[in-house]
């Protein structure tokens, strides 16, 4: 047993005399760092790494099946599927693998800064995780790309339509990603070149180059409130600290990073298990248009902002706003760079942060709703309730139908049921008098489109007719009092 | 080191050695080296920019029978410029109106805000896009919503009984069809 023992021992320290691996192990893994720093705060970071692993590994598998062709990339998504062994939950890996990613990049990035952890002399570790950020982004849209189905192929041409609208090199920009004339085999060839070889290469060198700024600058203490960043002596301050307190972070101080990220994998595939992958969605043939495109979670806000923007600002934010944001992101350390690192003395941080957060979510929750967008199938799949017909005259009853059939429905809802473009009629009634009706259903305005054309003047007076009963029991509706006037001399 | 005692400055040209000359023709050879593959790469990427081909050609939608009057129907045209690969993507839709007084109008599947497919509502006689809720009148024009231009046309032509369409890349703001 003990000659075992011996031999072993013998050839590890052969093999590390060559490869000279304790001394790798001591400049990287096992350097020291603040124990404050071993906190449950600092495990994001690495457990978007660990998934960021996680996705090569699946990602690996898929490419074994994946064609990138527009004719076969739809077949071989079902053939993984349905028909190889465990390639939907490999798919499933992989789809929920990038959610998590993108989730836990983004409270990194949220954490560091409410931590001022991007303040001297750490700010090219911010600026290199913006690029990261960036980079992760850019894999979760190519990789909805790839999984060519409606949704990609629709979200490709809104993206290309955004790119187009970039003054000067718009042109250019759409022939460079689309590759040919059209949405076709190029620009898929090109997506799956970029989720596959040329981001996934990039992200790798950063990660290196994050990490190495993490070893050469050494890890954020853990902000102590009053303990402000003063450039001047902030090196001595951190040597004394890692002198007083300083533990080796692997294995000491990287405790509940493995913990943490033993969750993090565990997580993903109790989703990727329950919930499955996700589509692909109909094939990504054009000629099937009764399609209602919408983005992956992470880009509903900006589905959203697109939606709710004046048309003359789209542009406009489009060509300066986004740059200008990524720019800001950018250049938070140097905007400041020193002072104050803990949250509870940067209360600017925590409302910028906070109110970031609540705008985003809010957007994307209105992404989900997306109530700006026609339900193309109310007039023909809601029809009015019987409480709004039930006791009408004939000719009202003809103007609901009217109401149905000129797809009034699906911008319009009533008793809540219906699209939610333009207002809801229910209670139009007490809006609007007989007069008004007629002009707004003629003539249209207010982001309505005027019917004249397409009402013969029986419809117009039957739909007016109808809209007139819609008012609550207990409350008339709306009258001209100069008419009325009129009417009784 | 005192204050008036300055380090020996180094010779303002660097006596070339045999060794230094070397390395630098051998940079300039590496160069030459890169260049010759650096330049075709540069042009396989970039073809998509400068070695555009005039990507229009006349299309044929089909015979005029399939076009009734006074109606707005959806025809479909296989892409003149694809690869064999392309499968469905390259068949694209558009919506042909006939209208009463006997001309044609094409219209391009794709609304002017970003590119989502508009339908056509006959009852209504209006396009409705619904990604943001686009809609254009029976001519194309705008009636509501984001976009900031009426639906892309297509050049037509009447050609041996067929509805010939001029096209072949999406339309987008800054290429309309």
């Amino acid at each position: 047993m003990g000659r075992i023992q011996d031999t072993a021992r013998s050839v590890a320290g052969w093999l590390d005399e060559r490869l000279q691996l304790s001394r790798l192990y001591a400049a990287t893994a096992g350097h020291t760092i603040p124990s404050s720093a071993a906190s449950w705060w600092y495990v994001l970071g690495s457990g978007t790494l660990v998934c960021f692993v996680l996705q090569i590994v699946t990602g690996i598998g898929l490419a074994l099946v994946y064609v990138p062709s527009p004719n076969e990339a739809y077949q071989s998504l079902e053939y993984l599927n349905y028909t190889q062994a465990f390639g939907w939950f490999l798919r499933a890996l992989h789809d929920w693998g990038s959610n998590f990613m993108l989730a836990l990049i983004t409270l990194h990035m949220l954490q560091v800064f409410l931590f001022g952890a991007y303040k001297y002399p750490r700010e090219l570790t911010w600026v290199v995780g913006c690029v990261l950020f960036l980079c992760t982004l850019g894999m979760a849209f190519s990789g909805q790309v790839l999984r060519f189905d409606q949704d990609a192929y629709w979200g490709l041409q809104i993206g290309i339509s955004i790119m187009a609208r970039i003054p000067v090199v718009g042109d250019a920009l759409v022939h460079l990603v689309q590759g040919g004339p059209i949405v076709g085999s190029e620009t898929l060839s090109r997506f799956f070149t970029l989720h596959v070889f040329v981001i996934p290469g990039l992200l790798i060198a950063l990660i290196a180059v994050h990490l190495r700024l993490v070893l050469t600058r050494g890890i954020n203490e853990y902000p102590v409130s009053g303990q402000g960043v003063d450039p001047d002596h902030y090196q001595e301050d951190y040597e004394a600290l890692l002198k007083e307190t300083g533990i080796r972070f692997f294995p000491d101080g990287a405790d509940k990073d493995v913990i943490f990220s033993a969750f993090v994998i565990a997580a993903i595939v109790f989703c990727a298990a329950v919930f499955g992958p996700s589509g692909p969605n109909g094939p990504a043939d054009p000629t099937l248009i009764h399609t209602a495109p919408r983005p992956d979670f992470y880009f509903l806000s900006l589905f959203a902002v697109f939606a709710l923007l004046p048309p003359y600002l789209e542009s406009f934010v489009i060509v300066y706003i986004l740059p200008l944001a990524v720019i800001l992101l950018f250049s938070v350390p140097f905007l400041s760079n020193q002072g104050e690192k803990h949250p509870s003395q940067r209360p600017g941080a925590v409302i910028l942060t906070l109110l970031g957060m609540t705008t985003l979510v809010a957007l994307a929750w209105l992404g989900v709703q997306s109530p700006w967008s026609p339900q193309m199938d109310a007039w023909s799949g809601e029809p009015v309730q019987v409480e709004f017909v039930k006791g009408r005259t004939p000719l009202e009853l003809v103007g609901a139908s009217v109401l149905q059939q000129k797809q009034c429905r699906n911008c319009h809802s009533i008793g809540g049921r219906g699209g939610k473009r333009g207002p809801d009629l229910t209670d139009v009634a007490t809006r609007l008098t007989s007069d008004q009706l007629v002009r707004q259903v003629l003539q249209g305005g207010g982001n309505m489109p005027a019917y004249g054309k397409h009402l013969s003047p029986p419809e117009v007076s039957a739909i007016v007719a109808f809209l007139r009963t819609l008012h609550p029991p207990n409350e008339p509706a709306a009258r001209n009092p100069a008419r009325s006037a009129a009417a009784l001399r | 080191m005192s204050d008036h005692e300055h380090p020996p400055l180094p010779p303002a040209v660097a006596p070339v050695t045999r060794r230094g000359l070397l390395f630098r023709v051998g940079l300039g050879l590496n160069v030459v080296a890169a260049s010759f593959v650096g330049i075709p790469l540069l042009g396989y990427v970039s073809s998509a920019l400068f070695g555009r081909k005039a990507q229009q050609a006349w299309i044929s939608l089909g015979e005029l029978q399939q076009f009734p009057r006074g109606q707005t129907r959806l025809a479909t045209y296989r892409n003149p410029f694809t690869t064999p690969w392309d499968g469905s993507v390259a068949d694209i839709p558009c919506w042909v109106r006939h209208t009463s007084d006997g001309a044609f109008q094409v219209f391009a599947i794709n609304c002017a805000h970003l590119g989502c497919p508009v339908r056509w509502f006959p009852q209504s006689g209006l396009f409705m896009c619904p990604c943001h809720g686009g809609v254009y009148y029976e001519d194309g024009s705008v009636a509501s919503g984001p976009p900031p231009r009426g639906l892309y046309e297509y050049a037509y032509r009447l050609r041996d009984g067929h509805l010939e369409v001029r096209g072949g890349q999406t339309p987008n703001l800054v290429e309309p069809v």
